[in-house]
Order: C-alpha cells, then structure tokens, then sequence
C-alpha cells in the first residue's frame, strides 16, 4: 500500500507542493533564526578564537567576559612565566580607543597591543601586508572590515561610500600617529567595532595613562601538560584568573547569556519561530490527513488494517517532513552564503541541523498521530454518507 | 438455497447528543446466494445502516446477522478485516475512487489488500476493465472519465478479488437515466452469478425490474418483500 500512500500524497501537485512549502517555511524559520542566533553569541568570543595559539588566559580574577578588561602590572607576566609547566608566557593589551579619523571624526576601535618580540596573538588571516611590520615605527594593522567601513576616509561625494583605508594611510590614535602597514581578516565582534593591532608598547603610548596596562598573559603550556592543572597552579601561586581557551569562552558566552537582554529577545524570536514552524507543518499535514479522511475511509472499508493506514500515514510524514526539511535547510544555508560578507551574525553548526531535524520530526510525527488517530476512530461506514 | 445474509431482530440505535435514533427496529432478512436483491425506501429509513451491518462496516447493537453462515460479531477485529477483504465488493454512490489514482490501480486496491503484488494486480485489473468497457481507459485518472466510466470503474474495483457479496449504496443516483440503465444492465451481466450475491440500496425506482426481490423499508423496518414467492 505505500504506493497508494505515495500516489495520494503526490496526485494532487497543488496540495502536495503546499504541504512541502508549509514544511520548507517551517524549516527555514526553525534552522534561520537559531543560526543568527548562534552566530551572534559566537561573536562574543570571536577574539579568544582568532588569538588561538595560546592554551590559556590569564587575567585578572574579577574579569567576566573577553571585553570586562581590568588591567593587570606589567610584574604579573614575570609571575606566570616562572610557574612549571609555562612553556611560553606573553602579555597582550586589550582596549577601546577613539581613533580620530581624517574628517576629524571620531570612531572608538578595539586596539590589540602584541608582544613586541614575538607579536603573538596577532590577526588569523592577513589580507596585505605582514605581521611583522609592526615593528616598523608607528605602525598598525587594521581589519578589513573597518578599513572598509568605520575607519575609512569619507567619500568625496556627499552621502558616498567611505574609501577604504589603505596600507599607508595614517589614523590618530589618541593623538599619536598611527600607520596602517597592513590589513587583515579578523572575525566580526559583537559590537562590530574596528580592530587594530600595534605592538605591546605602541598600545600602552596610545592608551591613556594608567598605573596598569596589561590586559591578558597569554600562556602556552609545555608539551604534555594538563591545562587544567596549570590554570590551576597559575591562580594558586599569583592569585589571578586562569582559563583554558574553551573556559574562556564559555565564561564569556556564559556572561552575555545571563546578563544581557539578547537570550531572552532572540530566544523568543526563535521559540516564535519554531512554534509557528510546528504551528505551520503540523496544521498543513493534518489538514492533508483530514482532506484524505474519506479516501482512508474506503479504504478501511475495503479491509484495510489501522496498522498499515498508520505505516501509509507515516510514510506521508517522513516524505514530506524529509523534502520540506531539507529544502529548508538548504534555503538557510543559502541565506548565510548570501550574507557571508555582510554584517550579519550567521552560524550553521551541526548541533542547529541535528536539534531542528528533531524539531520538524516531532512536528510531523505528532501531526502524523493526530491524524492516525483520526483515520483509526474513523467508522468506515463513513464511506455511505453521500 | 444457502443463504449469503441472515439477519434476525437486528437492531441499531443512533445516539445523536443525548437523543437515540432508532435507525434499524428489530429487522428480520434473508438473502440467498446468487440473488440480487434491493432495499429501497425514504431517505433516513434506515437503509444504508442496513448495508453497513451487513457489509460488516458497523456493529448493530442488538440481534445477529451472519453473512455465509458467519456471525461477523464474533470475529476479531483482523479477522473481520481479512473477512471483508475477500468476500465484500462496494459500489458507492459517490463512486469514492482515489482522485490520484488512474482506473487500473484503483481496480487494483482490493488485490493489494488482499496480498498481491502491485504488477500483478494492476495486471489483473486492467483485464476486469476490459469486461466493463473501459480497457483501452486503464490509464485514466478518474477526473478524465464521465460519471457513468467512474461507477463502472468503481463496479470493476468491487468485482476485482471475486467477493461472495457486493453491496452497492445508490449505485444510479448520481447518473442520468439511460446511464444508470447501462451501469445496472452491466453490473447485472457482470456482477451476478450463482455464487454471488448483490445487495443494491436505491430511490431510483427506474431499476427496480433488475432485482430478484425488492425490500421496502420504512422507520427501521422492513415493510414489504416483493417478488417473495
């Protein structure tokens, strides 16, 4: 009989193509919005994942998240790097500046300052130029995104896109020149603000005077080491805040989950979503079932059995639960494709395919048992109603 | 001669919120094997709840009716499935064919229900399309036949798997007249045999000259049995 089920589900190519654009909808706002969700909290921890090659961060133990800087003395670094187990401990300056652009306006960048000697913690892709000449006098490096938008020179047209800033071009920064030497590719941050990187030294000229200046040590263990047990003999021995890079994130994850109003206004947004999407898949092939009622009818009048009514229902579901999910899928797949070199957050990890393929079964298994149930209290004798 | 239906005092009442219905009051019928016999009577007299209980469709609430010497009550529920499946043709009034489904594989349900295989049955089907007229239309979907081509496709599904009992519900009553006549000539050289019974509920008094016998019902009974004797 599943090749009755199948010719009654796809005879009708209007109702058939309905049911498959109701679960597709369904699908996208189910895997849409989540995915912009998820990618807007993975910016918030986008920093800690470009700097990368450090196993773990220390900071100062009141520190609540990757931006709450509360600078260390520039001893604690000595501190760290005599502790067992530190292969390598460099410092890293981490701050808001205003950056006066050259229609003397102002824009506030996030300036990195890197070790001078091994300028670890650098951008993860450079675009033009190279790491290493930041160790040019005055020299900066600036991310694409913001050379291109916020920090860009102002269009001689008025109303005009900004020009790009180009290697060469000069910033102030704090009223100290800066020279861009290079652009790179860095992840977008939450608040999307231009990043520039200068050496430890240049950024402590550029930040304002403060007894203390440094914002992170940035700690790679020796070969073999339990990071767990470093982080721990790290804050034993000189009081601060250790955390493994996944620690770290989760802390700032963690932070912007509980403390600020995106959780609940996105989380709303998606639980809207996902209710309209079941709202839309569940009504959509339960109507289906209902229009069909009377074919079911005959069916079981003819001896069909509620078993294998239940198995050609099920089939229904599972077909078109599976096309309409998967073109779902690949339209918000497609959207983040579109959106890739925009501003908006978008992230598609697996763990989003596998939860909202478990959502669009639920919805078409629960709908499938509304409807069995229907079919199998269904009298047969319906089939002599005129 | 055997009988293919006995019912004795069958009775089936409707509870309609909270108000009972008495739809069939005590009815007491025969029908022999290789007989055509006709229930007519008003609308709501109780007719299609009679073909129902016979068919095994719905479960009168008092007497008994046994059909080939089988009291349906008394199967299970697979059993009176199974039963269903292989001894009961059905001809509707609204024909009920799957939309979806072209003449051939809607002749061909029955023999899927019964546990054939697809090719075979269709196979099977298009050969019991040709005896009503319709072979060279196996491929057609019903909304690409007349109504007079659905009822002979629908005839044609009732005949396919060889039941004892065709129980046909106003089987003329969505065709004009000379239709009707043609679809109740064929069924007639079709359908019966010896070994096969057919039950016919109508209004339409034009075929009455096709039954052996005509049962006249009214309120839930049978009033009257012509051509008895």
């Amino acid at each position: 009989m599943n090749h009755v089920a199948l010719k009654m589900l796809m005879g009708d190519k209007g109702k058939y193509m309905g049911i498959i654009m109701g679960l597709t909808f369904a699908s996208l706002i189910m895997t849409q919005q989540p995915a912009i969700f998820v990618g807007l909290m993975s910016r918030s921890y986008s920093f800690i994942s470009d700097v990368g090659l450090p196993d773990i961060w220390v900071m100062d133990s009141k520190v609540q998240f990757v931006d709450d800087i509360k600078p260390l003395q520039d001893t604690e670094l000595y501190r760290v790097r005599g502790i067992s187990g530190v292969e390598w401990a460099t410092p890293m300056y981490k701050g808001l500046l205003k950056a006066r652009l050259t229609d003397g306006t102002f824009q506030t960048c996030i300036v990195v300052g890197l070790d001078d000697a091994t300028l670890i913690g650098g951008p993860p892709v450079m675009l033009e130029g190279k790491i290493a000449d930041l160790r040019r006098s005055d020299s900066v490096i600036v991310d694409i995104d913001g050379a291109r938008d916020k920090l860009g020179k102002p269009s001689s047209i008025p109303g005009g896109k900004p020009i790009p800033l180009k290697i060469g071009d000069t910033l102030e920064l704090n009223d100290r020149r800066a020279i861009v030497v290079g652009i790179a590719k860095v992840t977008r941050t939450f608040q999307s603000q231009p990043v520039v990187y200068t050496t430890y030294s240049r950024a402590k000229s550029y930040a304002p005077r403060e007894r203390k200046l440094l914002s992170f040590v940035l700690v790679k263990a020796k070969k073999g080491e339990n990071l767990t047990d470093l982080s721990h003999r790290i804050h034993e021995a000189t009081g601060l805040a250790a955390y493994t890079q996944a620690e770290f994130k989760e802390l700032t994850y963690e932070y912007f989950m509980h403390n600020t109003g995106i959780p609940i206004n996105f989380g709303i947004s998606v639980l809207l979503g996902f209710i309209v999407g079941a709202a839309i898949a569940g009504q959509t092939f339960y109507n289906f079932t209902l229009e069909n009622l009377r074919q079911f009818g005959v069916l079981k009048a003819m001896g069909t059995s509620n078993l294998t009514l239940l198995r050609m229902i099920l089939l229904q579901a599972v077909l078109v639960g599976s096309i309409g999910y998967g073109l779902g899928v690949g339209l918000t797949a497609l959207f983040g494709y579109a959106m890739r070199h925009t501003i908006l957050a978008f992230k598609f990890p697996w763990q989003l395919l596998l939860f909202s393929g478990a959502g669009v079964s639920l919805i078409c298994i629960f709908a499938a048992m509304i409807s069995i149930l229907k079919v199998i209290r269904l009298e047969p004798a319906i089939v002599f109603k005129g | 001669m055997s009988l293919a239906v006995h019912c004795k005092n069958v009775t089936k009442i409707y509870d309609t919120g909270g108000q009972k219905v008495t739809a069939l009051n005590r009815i007491d019928l025969d029908i022999n094997i290789g007989e055509l016999m006709m229930l007519v009577g008003p609308s709501g007299c109780g007719k299609t709840t009679l073909i129902s209980v016979i068919a095994g469709i719905l479960d009168q609430d008092e007497g008994t009716c046994e059909l080939f010497g089988e009291n349906l009550r008394n199967l299970s529920g697979k059993d009176k499935l199974n039963f269903r499946a292989r001894n009961i043709g059905f001809v509707f009034q609204a024909f009920n064919l799957l939309p979806s489904l072209n003449a051939a594989e809607n002749v061909s349900i029955p023999l899927i229900i019964n546990g054939m295989k697809r090719i075979e049955a269709e196979r099977k089907a298009v050969t019991i399309l040709e005896q009503v007229g319709l072979g060279e239309r196996w491929k057609f979907l019903p909304s690409q036949l007349s109504g007079g081509q659905q009822q002979r496709v629908a005839i044609a599904r009732a005949l396919v798997h060889n039941p004892r009992l065709i129980v046909c519900d106003e089987p003329t009553s969505a065709l004009d007249h000379e239709t009707g006549q043609n679809v109740m000539s064929m069924l007639k050289d079709v359908a019966m045999h010896k070994d096969r019974t057919l039950v016919i509920v109508t209004h339409d008094s034009r075929i009455f000259n096709f039954a052996d016998r005509v049962a006249e019902m009214d309120d839930g009974q049978i009033i009257n049995v012509k051509g008895e004797g």
